[in-house]
């Protein structure tokens, strides 16, 4: 296995228990920096706890998890910001208070965080949206107020943990391609977690595909399918092939 | 229309009763001071405007100040119990526990202690609208999804900023249902205090009625003082909806 470049995301032989029930095993992992990468499994692998252990959330019964270096937990966790599947955006904030929301916590009081986070909000796409209350967002529109919040955090590392996962098949296609396209302006070091071989492969550079219970990686492959017109895209003989293969290891 | 309809059903059953009550005392010939007809509680509530207006001026600063005061001590209470987990396993039990001790017993004794001005009262609407207040923010404060406080953990949140932006918020709606409770009970704790021993207020003015046989006096103070707890409860439902309109638009 290729090392991780410095600033990436590091995985050794992790593996975490809960009492009897072992939700990870052995897993070995290595996103470069900048890179994004998608880790499928099914329901119930552990992925969401693997995002967890990354973030600093929780500590891994075994192994050793980096955080571009970082290996303790309170240094992981400043180092990465997590998206989870539903939006828990906050409905006593409009839609810009909720994107702003972590440089408040930062510091520096409500307004300045407003328009330190207006530009970017604007350029993923919601201008216009900035005082809509989030009873009033569409749940597309949601996903994306959640994301600018997570970049906004001003962390390198962003952990989306099944991000599109409770979209319909229509907006989700068009979420994908604008969170490529998001990734492709805000570079981030990026963990993908999904169900959804497709996805991964539009999105992602690189997939780890990863068991049923107890999850262990039993296939990497390459991504980076995200470049042209998605209906041709998925009809090419090469994601045709690259989803038989991650279908295949995921049986 | 609507509005009407919705309201109708409560006034047409609360006009019949009255009307029943009425026709009962006029028919069967009851003594007025067994059971005034409503005709002649709704005289005296005329008649005694001044005295009964000033009666309820003294009952209603007692509720008011006992009510502050319970929800300043409820809300610090909560936010140390659920501050120090120490402290909640050292005090919470008891805090339930005094909850058996009737205030009506203690009330006689206040008086010896804080004489018969506004202070004893005070006191007893205090500890009667304290409890409720406490538990519902409590409450309110520990209901929040954990998720909430993991994802604001990524987003550069201290333990302040996750109680100012996420817990606070999010108990306000239960805490308002504790003071809507505490409202309730206010009148009728006031009520005991100036019962236990006082020269004014609606409880004196009842006290005074029941000994000289005026039952359509005890009558009015009862329909001034419910008209006072209505007008507190209404107070916080009001406040309630002006301060947190997003309670009703979610779920």
């Amino acid at each position: 296995m290729v090392s991780a470049a410095p600033g990436g995301i590091e995985l050794s032989g992790v593996s975490r228990r809960f009492g009897d029930v072992v939700a990870l095993d052995d897993v070995s992992l290595n996103a470069a920096a900048g890179s994004v990468t998608g880790i499928v499994g099914p329901s119930g692998c552990g992925k969401s706890t693997l995002l967890e252990i990354v973030a600093g959330l929780e500590e891994p019964t075994g192994g050793t998890v980096a955080v571009e270096g970082a290996r303790a937990a309170p240094a992981r966790l400043e180092r990465c910001a997590l998206m989870p599947q539903s939006d828990l955006l906050l409905p006593w904030r409009d839609a810009l208070g909720n994107a702003s929301v972590a440089l408040e916590n930062a510091g520096g009081g409500r307004r300045r965080a407003r328009a330190e986070a207006a530009p970017l909000f604007a350029r993923l796409g919601l201008h216009g949206f900035e005082r809509r209350r989030t009873w009033e967002l569409s749940g597309g529109m949601r996903q994306r107020v959640a994301f600018a919040r997570t970049l906004l955090a001003g962390k390198d590392v962003l952990l989306l943990d099944e991000p599109f996962g409770a979209l319909d098949a229509i907006t989700r296609a068009e979420l994908q391609a604008w969170l490529r396209d998001a990734l492709r302006a805000e570079p981030r070091t990026t963990l993908l977690v999904t169900h959804d071989v497709e996805e991964a492969l539009l999105v992602c550079d690189r997939i780890a595909v990863l068991s049923a219970r107890p999850g262990r990686v039993v296939l990497e492959l390459d991504g980076g399918f995200g470049g042209g017109e998605r209906a041709e895209t998925i009809a090419s003989e090469p994601f045709l092939e690259a989803r038989g293969r991650a279908l295949e290891a995921l049986r | 229309m609507r509005h009407v309809r919705a309201h109708a059903a409560w006034i047409v059953v609360l006009v019949a009763l009255i009307a029943a009550w009425q026709a009962w005392v006029r028919l069967r010939g009851v003594p007025q001071y067994v059971l005034p007809a409503p005709t002649d509680v709704g005289r005296t509530l005329w008649d005694e405007r001044g005295p009964l207006a000033s009666a309820a001026g003294v009952t209603a600063r007692e509720m008011l100040a006992g009510f502050a005061v319970a929800l300043g001590f409820g809300l610090a209470a909560a936010v140390a119990l659920h501050a120090s987990p120490t402290l909640r396993r050292a005090v919470y039990p008891l805090l339930v526990a005094s909850q058996s001790v009737p205030v009506v017993a203690i009330a006689p004794i206040l008086v010896i202690y804080l004489g018969f001005g506004l202070a004893p009262k005070l006191v007893i609407v205090a500890l009667v609208c304290f409890f409720p207040v406490t538990v519902a923010a409590l409450d309110g404060f520990r209901s929040v999804d954990p998720e909430h406080v993991r994802v604001m953990r990524t987003l550069r949140a201290s333990r302040t900023a996750i109680f100012r932006r996420v817990e606070l918020p999010w108990a306000l709606p239960s805490i308002f249902t504790g003071m809507r409770v505490a409202a309730s009970y206010a009148a009728v704790a006031a009520l005991f205090a100036e019962y236990a021993g006082s020269g004014a207020g609606l409880g004196d003015a009842m006290r005074e009625g029941t000994a000289q046989y005026d039952a359509p006096l005890v009558g009015a103070a009862v329909v001034v003082l419910a008209a006072l707890a209505l007008a507190l409860f209404g107070a916080v439902t009001l406040i309630e909806r002006l301060t947190i309109p997003w309670a009703r638009r979610v779920e």
